[in-house]
Formats: C-alpha cells, structure tokens, sequence
C-alpha cells in the first residue's frame, strides 16, 4: 500500500484499512471503504456518518469514473477524508482537488516541487465544483 | 465578438505555463511518452506520419482579424508557410516541432486563442453556424450560448478523463448548418409555447465505425439551468460510459445501449440533484457574454443592387454569396476548394490577405466553416467586387460553394497516422475531373465528403455522396455512399456495393451524377433525387 504524500486535512489519519464496498455493506463497523471505478459511490451515502475515510482507486489515470465519484459524495455531505489512490500523477492533482479529494496517495512518490507547481496552476477555477473556490463567474458578478 | 477580461486571459496564460511546464518535463525525461501524450493532446498536439502537428481551437468558427493575422504569422514562423482549417472549424499545423509549441501556444495567447483541448478524451471546442449573428433565419445567436459552454467545459475537472472524445454544437434555426444531430450533445436553442427562449438537448449522435443521429433527449431547458443540464449529460455518461472497448465508448454507444428513455431518466435524476449545488451561472453571466456579441454598426439606406457586368464577379456572387440579415449587405464565403487543390489549406499569405480584408470590409470578423471555407459575414454588397477582385487575385476566387469541387476531405493517408488511404489526392482528381467536364453547374448543390478511414473526419456519413477510404488486402480502396446529409433533413449515407481504386471512384460518382442528370424533375437537387428512386438505379448505373 503507497504511502499518502499529500494530506490537506488537520485530523488524525484513520488507522483503519479500507474494505471493499461489498465487504463495507457487511462490516457495520468499519469506517474506512475503497472505491474501484465501476463501485457506484451514491451507494456509500446510506453510510455516511459512519465514515471516516474514502480511498478512490485509479488503476490507470485515464479513467475518469473516480472523478464523478468524488463529487458524488462531496455533493451529499461527506467531510472525511477522500483520498485518491493508484496512478495519482502531477498533472492529475489539481483537477482531483478540484473534485473534494484531499488526500493523495500515488502509487509512484511524485516530485514534490513539481506536485506544489501543479496543485498552485490555476489563478481562478470557470465552475463551481463545491471545493470552496468561487467560479469566474461569481467573481464577475460578486457585487 | 467576445472578448477576453482580466480572468479568462489569465487561465490562458496559466494553461502556456502548465503545458512549458509539461515540456520541459517530457524533454528533460521525467514524463514518458504514454503520460505525455494525452497532456499533449489535451493542448492539441498529435504526432502525425512525418512531424507533430498542433490544433489551434476556434471557437464556435469565429476569429478576428488579428487572430486571423496571428495564425498566418504562425505558419510562417512554425510551419511550412500554410495552415489546413479543418471540419471542426478549427486549423491545424501539419509540421511544428515540440520544442516549438509551448512557443506557439505563448503566440496564440497574445490574440486570446489557444489550443486548449482540442484533442483528447474531454469536452472539445464547441462548434455552432458558420453565418451565426449574419442570417435573418435564426431565432438568436446561438454564439453567446457556446461561449457560456466553452468556459463551463474549459478545463472542467471532472470531464478530464471521458471514456472518449466528446463534442457539443450549438444552433439556433431550422436550418441546421452545424450538423448538430452528428454531435454527442447537439443544443438547438427554441422558444416554448410561451415564448421564452430555451435550449433543446439532442443527445447521442456522431460519426465514426457506428453513426447515430442524435435522440431528442428533453425539448426544452431553461436558459438558467443550460450548465446545469449539460453537467447531468456528462455526468451519467462520464459514470457509464464504456471504457472496456475504445470503438464503444462513445455516448452515442451509451445511450444507444440503455435506451433514450433510460439514459434520460438517469440524466433527469442527475439533473434534479445538481440542481440544489449552485453549479449554475447567472443569467447576469450570460447577459455580459451576449453584450459582446451584438450587431456591429450596420449603416442603413445601403443599396441592394449589385453591378453584374463582370460575368466572372456575378458568377461568384450568385455562387458564393448569401442573404445577410441587414438590407445592402452579403453574406461572402471565400473557397478553399480550388480545382485541383487540398481541400482547407491556405498559404499564411492567403490567411493575412483575408485578415486585412476582413478588416477593410466584413466589421474586423472572419469565420470558419465546417465545410472547410472562410466567411466574411458582413461585406456591403456595394464593396462586393471589390472584396472579390481582390480574393481574385490571391486565387481565392473559386466560385463553387457547395458544388461538388467544394469537397470537404480529411488530411487522410498524406499525414494522418490512422488512416488506411489517402484522400486528398481523390478530392484533386474528383475536382479536376469536374473542372474539365464542364458537368458542376449543370449538377448544382452536391456535398461531397472524404474520410481516409472509419473515424470518419471527413464526415463521409453525411454526404450526398461520401468516401471511405479502407485497407483492402494492402492496396488503397474506396468505399462509396450516396444520400448522407448533415442538415435539419439529417440522414446518413448507404454504400453502394463494392468499393473501387482511386480512379475507379472517380469514374463511378461520374456515373450517379449522370444519372441524376437524366432522372432529376424540376428542381431537385442530387440528394431529392435519390431519395425519390432510391438506391437501385444508382447501383445499375455504376456497376452495370
Ligand atoms: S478520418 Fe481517419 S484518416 Fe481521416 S483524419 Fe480522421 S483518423 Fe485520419
């Protein structure tokens, strides 16, 4: 299991490894669950307040399932970590952000001066994603 | 035509960075070529036969005269001195090194263009009416709206990394001149039975090995949540999608697959969830985009009358000139289609004599079509010989818009690493023949598209008559159809049977338009005609 290299939360890491969905639904105690791209993430928020960590794989960055996935469960309340896993690559971690993860574990340790250049890339974000950061479009019509 | 503000340059100018940034990487060796390639394609950049080649967007086809500048600057300084506009009203450059697009890219962003996702497994540049803004037919224009979605779909975190490549064209009149039911989304602005102004969403179309026309998903969207719905679109598909088999992975595949009603119903759950997150625009927004693209200052009192004692200057008026909405004006299309030339390509002489001569004549606007041609869409009809006798003289003159000389043809086999035969050599050799024969005007309004392979960017599915190139045991082939159209009558084209060598092509279209010749009643065009006898005597003709 990579480690995590990048971390934007302030609380304890969960200690707990995280199960499969299927296995997730049978173990009423676990908090901690991992998403494969074909998981459906709607399926997680029954549990959300028993969750504390949510690691969304990406065996290869090209698939984009775990981009919706994130968003999915940001949109429906979730606050515990979300954390991406598998092949996390520099040019990936903004957009990532951008969807609710604030964990990163890549499956390679990336560059970090590389990894903060990227994280740091946009001046302003053209849509509202629900990661806190105000459209152009807010900031055009704010007053 | 829209401007860019403090932030919209400032995300062009990040993208530069990011992509030198990017380079650097890749040169340097810390990025191998599999993850650089698709952050290349993102920014347009392909790796052809013989060099890269790099795809400037345009959005929705319409350029400035400085933009128009910029690009002939361009092939000049990067390329071989010509650009290609291709069927996404785009331009490409078929030689740029790598060292050089961070460069180029840094050029671009000094007109406020850019080559962001041009390529890729994303939202790619939204596409709309050439003659948007210039026709009296359309019931807005449909640009302030692509524009709202360019900035929605630039750059959008979650639509990074689509099954595939994913392409909306915005319209807004009966005539469909965008192809809009070939796109994944087609939006069809309308007005409800109230009268307010609205979007219909078509959704599942395209070209390529399977072609669809698109469904009508939901009639009408209100203008306040167009963003909101498009996101619902993505999102069901970006889920669903099929990724296991790179020819299926097209929405047209999804939707086809679950159904209309199904992938609507799973796009209107979306859409009432997305509704409560606040992801939507003002309408203040598009409010501010529309201002930019009011009419420019036409004079009134202008007269309508046109000197027509050059038969050269009146043939090209009746051929390649249109109604403009505003009285004493014109509608001028330029063609890239010489006889005997590359269908799109122009020399960075050529592009800069048209930047200056939209500057002079056409309100400082330009636009590209999707047929390969450039539009000037608001010349005085008293300035057009002028405009003409001056296109004239740099060999831009070719009077034959929507003939069959003006063909549209993918780059095909002379660059493109896909392709299993070349096209442009066909589309010379069809242009040529027709020349020569002295049969285009008798034929009228025929279009003729090329692809050198399935992937269909030459649309061939659509044309009156379409060429499919195919791999035939090692030897160039040609497959050929008849009865495609890409306008509001959409329909895709039928093979006829056995495909043909290259001159054999040539010869069998010589036979069907004989044909039509012979059969056609008052009026119809090829594409009428066919449609009233139907296939059969066409296949008597060509292969009897
Ligand atoms: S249709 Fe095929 S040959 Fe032509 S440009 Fe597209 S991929 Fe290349």
């Amino acid at each position: 299991m990579a480690d995590v290299q990048f971390r934007f939360r302030d609380d304890e890491p969960v200690a707990d490894p995280a199960v499969t969905v299927d296995a997730f639904g049978d173990q009423t105690n676990a908090s901690a669950v991992r998403l494969e791209p074909g998981d459906d993430a709607a399926a997680l928020i029954p549990h959300l307040e028993r969750l504390r960590l949510v690691e969304v794989n990406f065996p290869v960055w090209t698939d984009g399932r775990g981009y919706s996935a994130a968003r999915t469960l940001r949109e429906a309340g979730y606050t515990g970590e979300l954390r991406a896993v598998g092949d996390v690559l520099i040019d990936q971690l903004n957009q990532m952000r951008r969807c609710g993860f604030d964990s990163f574990a890549p499956s390679h340790e990336l560059d970090a001066d590389d990894a903060a250049a990227a994280f740091a890339r946009w001046p302003h974000v053209y849509q509202a994603t629900g990661d806190g950061r105000p459209a152009i479009w807010a900031l055009r019509h704010a007053q | 035509m829209y401007k860019y503000d403090s932030y919209d340059q400032a995300m062009v100018d990040a993208r530069v960075a990011e992509f030198r940034d990017q380079t650097r990487r890749r040169l340097e060796g810390h990025l191998t070529e599999d993850q650089f390639r698709p952050l290349r394609l993102m920014n347009g950049l392909y790796l052809q036969l013989h060099a890269y080649m790099l795809r400037v967007a345009v959005p929705y086809g319409t350029l400035s005269s400085a933009q128009m500048r910029m690009l002939g600057d361009i092939a000049d300084k990067y390329d071989r001195g010509y650009g290609h506009f291709t069927t996404r009203q785009n331009i490409q450059y078929n030689w740029i090194k790598l060292e050089d697009a961070p460069d180029i890219l840094a050029d671009l962003a000094t007109v406020e263009m850019h080559a962001i996702q041009t390529s890729g497994n994303c939202i790619r540049n939204i596409s709309s009416d050439q003659y948007a803004g210039a026709v009296a037919d359309e019931i807005v224009d449909p640009r302030p709206y692509a524009e709202l979605l360019r900035q929605w779909s630039s750059f959008h975190p979650e639509f990074l990394a689509l099954p595939r490549k994913f392409k909306i064209a915005v319209i807004a009149s009966e005539t469909d001149r965008a192809a809009m039911r070939l796109h994944d989304i087609g939006i069809k602005l309308v007005r409800n039975a109230a009268g307010e102004l609205g979007a219909a969403f078509y959704v599942g179309g395209g070209m390529g090995r399977t072609p669809m026309i698109a469904p009508l998903i939901r009639e009408f969207v209100p203008l306040d949540q167009l963003i909101t719905y498009s996101e619902a679109c993505l999102r069901v598909y970006n889920r669903h999608g099929r990724r296991d088999n790179k020819y299926k992975a097209r929405i047209k595949i999804l939707v086809h697959e679950l159904g209309k009603e199904e992938y609507t119903r799973q796009v209107e759950a979306e859409f009432a969830h997305l509704l409560n997150q606040d992801i939507e625009p003002p309408l203040a927004e598009l409010a501010r985009i529309k201002a930019q693209f009011v009419d420019p200052p036409f004079a009134a009192g202008l007269p309508d009358a046109v000197d027509r004692s050059d038969p050269d200057f009146a043939l090209w008026v009746d051929r390649n000139t249109l109604a403009h909405k505003a009285p004493g004006y014109a509608v001028a299309v330029v063609s890239l289609k010489p006889v005997g030339g590359i269908p799109g390509d122009a020399t960075a002489d050529q592009i800069r004599l048209m930047a200056d001569l939209a500057r002079e004549y056409s309100f400082d606007e330009l636009r590209v079509t999707h047929a390969q041609n450039i539009v000037f869409p608001h010349v005085r009809k008293a300035d057009l010989h002028a405009l003409w006798s001056k296109l004239e003289a740099a060999g831009l003159g070719t009077p034959n818009l929507d003939q069959i000389g003006d063909i549209i043809a993918c780059p095909g086999l002379d660059y493109c690493s896909l392709a299993n035969a070349r096209s442009i050599p066909v589309a010379q050799k069809i242009s040529e023949r027709f020349a020569a024969n002295g049969k285009q005007d008798a034929i009228g309004e025929l279009k003729l598209k090329i692809s050198g392979c399935i992937n269909a960017c030459g649309h061939h599915h659509a044309g009156h008559i379409g060429i499919l190139g195919v791999d035939r045991k090692g030897t160039e082939n040609y497959q050929l159809l008849l009865g495609g159209s890409e306008g509001a009558d959409c329909s895709l084209g039928t093979i006829t049977g056995p495909g043909f060598s290259e001159d054999g092509v040539v010869d069998a279209i010589e036979k069907a338009t004989d044909l039509y010749l012979e059969q056609r009643q008052d009026g119809e065009r090829f594409l009428d005609t066919f449609r009233r006898i139907g296939m059969a005597p066409f296949k008597d003709k060509i292969y009897g």
